[in-house]
């Protein structure tokens, strides 16, 4: 039988692995984002194995806002991204070090 | 009310002058300081004048209240008495005439109004002292003199030995400082006020009492003297605090003249008889200021015979002649030792003002060594250097003339002996020895200054005069090597350089302006006449208490036992003087020879007298090493090593560690912000969630 806390463990897994994801990659700021993706869906994974467990609809509703602001942060994640790259001619994470005082 | 204007009119000066400086320029700085103190003398005068007549009670001129404090009242006030009359003739007159004296001698000097309104400061503190009321106010002055003592020593602060001394003078007058200072506070907790003559009318009726001192029960006013005493110690250059005196003739000469000869020096001894009621409540003070007095009196006579410096052998003998003035006030005779005071101040200004005027004429050479037959040249300063010379070496015939130290210091040496006590035979016994090298110092300088013949030659000062004289130094070279065109001067030059060092290196002294002349006339009428015209009225037996009118304990009955000494004690003095006069005469003008051989003989004891008893080096030996090494220890160890290194360094470290890590911090990469924040997140969550 699969349990809560299964889906816990894939959630938390999954929410590491976006972490690291995030500060581990050295090459394109495309990998921040999809990071940033798997984070918000270990998340969404909670809020649905929590909603099936509890027997409560509110953790669905929530996850789809999730996807809603998920979706619209993508988008204008890689709009930045196109601007960027126009203005520096590239999207290395390397390169990206001009946020500084 | 003249004695406020008196009193005021040289602060008045002193601060036109010194804040004036540059702005009202030399010539205006030395005519309104020197204005207020001839106009301040010509004030004093009449006051000592009538209380010469006894046309004038002693009173108190109120000024200022000051302090009110509980059971502390301290006013200022200036108080004119028969003494407080004594003390401003001495510092009014020495100090305008050392006024006028200094337009001569420091007319090439940069800082003038400085000079000036230093001068003129001091004899305002010197004012506020001998006028003072109460011993806070003489406290004031007695500080005053102190800072402008310090100032005029280190007047010429290029030097660094003028700077050196006027350190070590205020030092060493700190401690004794702190003697006067404690003796202050116990007056006030013994008497409950420090008004003096309040404490004087006091002071019999706590005779015999004891109080605790440092967890022993001492004699209260025997502790209170003593410790009043340790202050005079200090500011009259007494055994033990001496040594500040003769570098403090690193100052220019009129100052050493004014405050390290006549007035300052004397404020110990002007202490001692304003406080006389006190210490007659106490044997014991008495024989140590008596014994002191003695010691001083001996000690500082032997360094004089061997010091070479001019005016070194007139500084140690200003300290023989205060230890006279100690030991005349420790056996009771309060009037004798102001009288010496009174004498000593117009000579030995006198003998420092000449000294001036030989050192201005020798190109600023002041080794004695390289004097010599100077009498031709100088001629006014030799006559007045000579009656200042038979001024402090006592010369006179009793019931006839005699000058001026002739009557104070017989006086002194007589009430010694009438004194009766062991301390009194003491005192007379080294009184007498004291004369005899008196006179031999004093005649030694004379003789080696003026007689003889020149030994210019060797003085480094005469011979850059004489190189400057010719105005161009090649010249200079050239002669030095013999091929001058002038032949007497190669020869000098040869002399100097080659032979024996005697010769007048072509070096012509000139006798000094009228300016500087007429103040040394002036004062070598005091040291002629002081003694003949006032002895009746200061150690007069029956008009002695009549002119002191209780201003000190006048004992009438020792100056009857002290006019009645056996005939030998009389003349015992003036035996010494002879005999001292014939020693010096001897090895000095008879066979010139006979001062290297004793130095040659006797050298352990020529180098003992030479290096002034061996106490500056005993002195840098106990205290000034010791002191540096503590210094250093806490400059090193204390201050360096533990405050700075955890305080004010540590923090700084600290910081920029910190700073260094924090820029690290910002690297400007986008994954280091995300993990700071995710941290940061994560962290904030855990805190939630475990409050």
């Amino acid at each position: 039988m699969i349990g809560i806390q299964h889906y816990l463990v894939v959630s938390a897994i999954l929410f590491v692995i976006g972490v690291f994801g995030i500060f581990l990659n050295r090459k394109n700021v495309i990998i921040i984002l999809m990071a940033i993706e798997l984070i918000l869906l270990s998340v969404n994974l909670n809020f649905v194995a929590f909603s099936a467990f509890l027997h409560d609809l509110f953790g669905q509703v929530f996850a789809m806002f999730v996807l809603t602001v998920a979706a619209g942060e993508a988008a204008i994640g890689l709009a930045i991204l196109v601007i960027y790259f126009r203005s520096r001619g590239s999207i290395a994470v390397d390169d990206i070090n001009r946020m500084k005082g | 009310m003249a004695i406020k204007f008196i009193v005021f009119l040289p602060l008045l000066a002193a601060i036109i002058a010194g804040f004036g400086n540059r702005m009202i320029g030399n010539f205006a700085a030395k005519l309104v300081t020197t204005g207020a103190l001839f106009i301040s003398c010509a004030l004093s005068w009449p006051i000592f004048a009538m209380f010469l007549s006894g046309a004038l009670e002693p009173g108190v001129v109120p000024v200022l209240s000051f302090i009110h404090s509980g059971d502390l009242h301290v006013d200022w006030a200036l108080r004119v008495d028969t003494l407080t009359a004594v003390m401003l003739v001495v510092v009014t007159s020495v100090s305008s005439l050392v006024h006028l004296y200094s337009w001569g001698y420091m007319a090439e000097d940069d800082s003038q109004p400085r000079f000036f309104a230093y001068l003129s400061l001091f004899t305002f503190a010197m004012l506020m002292l001998v006028t003072a009321d109460s011993l806070v106010q003489m406290f004031f002055g007695w500080e005053g003199v102190g800072l402008a003592s310090y100032l005029l020593i280190g007047f010429w602060y290029q030097k660094p030995s003028a700077n050196a001394a006027a350190i070590k003078a205020f030092v060493v007058n700190r401690v004794g400082d702190f003697g006067f200072s404690l003796g202050i506070f116990g007056t006030f907790l013994v008497f409950g006020t420090v008004s003096i003559p309040a404490i004087l009318a006091a002071a019999p009726g706590m005779a015999g009492s004891t109080i605790g001192f440092l967890g022993m029960r001492v004699d209260t006013m025997t502790l209170l003297c003593l410790l009043l005493f340790v202050g005079a110690c200090g500011k009259s250059a007494q055994l033990g605090l001496h040594t500040w005196l003769p570098d403090a003739m690193e100052g220019p000469t009129p100052v050493s003249a004014l405050i390290h000869a006549a007035t300052m020096v004397t404020a110990g001894v002007f202490m001692v008889c304003r406080l006389s009621p006190m210490f007659e409540t106490s044997a014991t003070a008495m024989h140590v200021v008596t014994y002191v007095g003695a010691a001083t009196a001996f000690f500082a006579a032997t360094v004089g015979t061997t010091q070479t410096d001019i005016k070194r052998v007139i500084a140690y003998s200003t300290c023989s002649q205060l230890g006279y003035m100690f030991f005349a006030a420790g056996v009771g005779a309060y009037g004798a030792a102001m009288f010496h005071l009174f004498t000593h101040a117009f000579f030995k200004a006198l003998l420092f003002l000449g000294a001036g005027s030989v050192i201005h004429a020798m190109h600023h050479e002041q080794d004695m060594r390289y004097y010599g037959g100077l009498w031709r040249k100088i001629p006014w300063t030799f006559g007045v250097m000579t009656a200042g010379t038979l001024a402090i070496t006592g010369v006179g015939i009793a019931g006839v003339f005699g000058f001026a130290g002739f009557y104070s210091k017989d006086a002194i040496i007589e009430a010694a002996f009438a004194n009766g006590g062991d301390a009194g035979q003491i005192a007379f016994a080294v009184g007498v020895f004291a004369a005899l090298l008196t006179s031999f110092y004093s005649w030694r300088l004379v003789f080696l200054t003026f007689f003889g013949t020149p030994r210019w030659a060797g003085s480094e000062h005469i011979q850059h005069a004489v190189h400057d004289q010719h105005g161009d130094p090649d010249h200079a070279e050239v002669s030095e090597e013999g091929a001058g065109s002038d032949p007497h001067d190669a020869h000098a030059h040869g002399h100097a350089h080659h032979g024996p060092v005697t010769g007048t290196a072509g070096y012509h002294p000139h006798e000094s302006p009228l300016v500087m002349l007429i103040p040394l006339l002036a004062l070598s009428i005091g040291a002629i006449f002081a003694g003949y015209f006032f002895h009746d009225y200061f150690i007069g037996a029956e008009t002695g208490g009549e002119f002191w009118k209780g201003s000190i304990a006048f004992n009438e009955h020792l100056m009857h036992a002290m006019h009645g000494v056996p005939l030998w004690v009389r003349y015992s003095a003036t035996v010494a003087m002879l005999t001292g006069l014939l020693i010096a005469w001897w090895a000095y003008i008879k066979d010139t020879t006979v001062p290297a051989r004793f130095a040659a003989q006797f050298s352990h004891l020529y180098d003992f007298l030479l290096h002034k008893w061996y106490f500056d080096e005993l002195y840098d030996l106990i205290f000034v090493k010791p002191a540096f090494a503590i210094g250093r220890f806490l400059w090193k160890r204390g201050d360096e090593g533990t405050i700075d290194r955890f305080g004010p360094d540590g923090v700084a470290v600290v910081v920029a560690g910190t700073g260094v890590a924090a820029r690290k911090l910002q690297s400007g990469y986008l994954y280091t912000y995300a993990l700071v924040m995710l941290l940061g997140l994560a962290a904030a969550a855990s805190w939630v969630m475990v409050r």
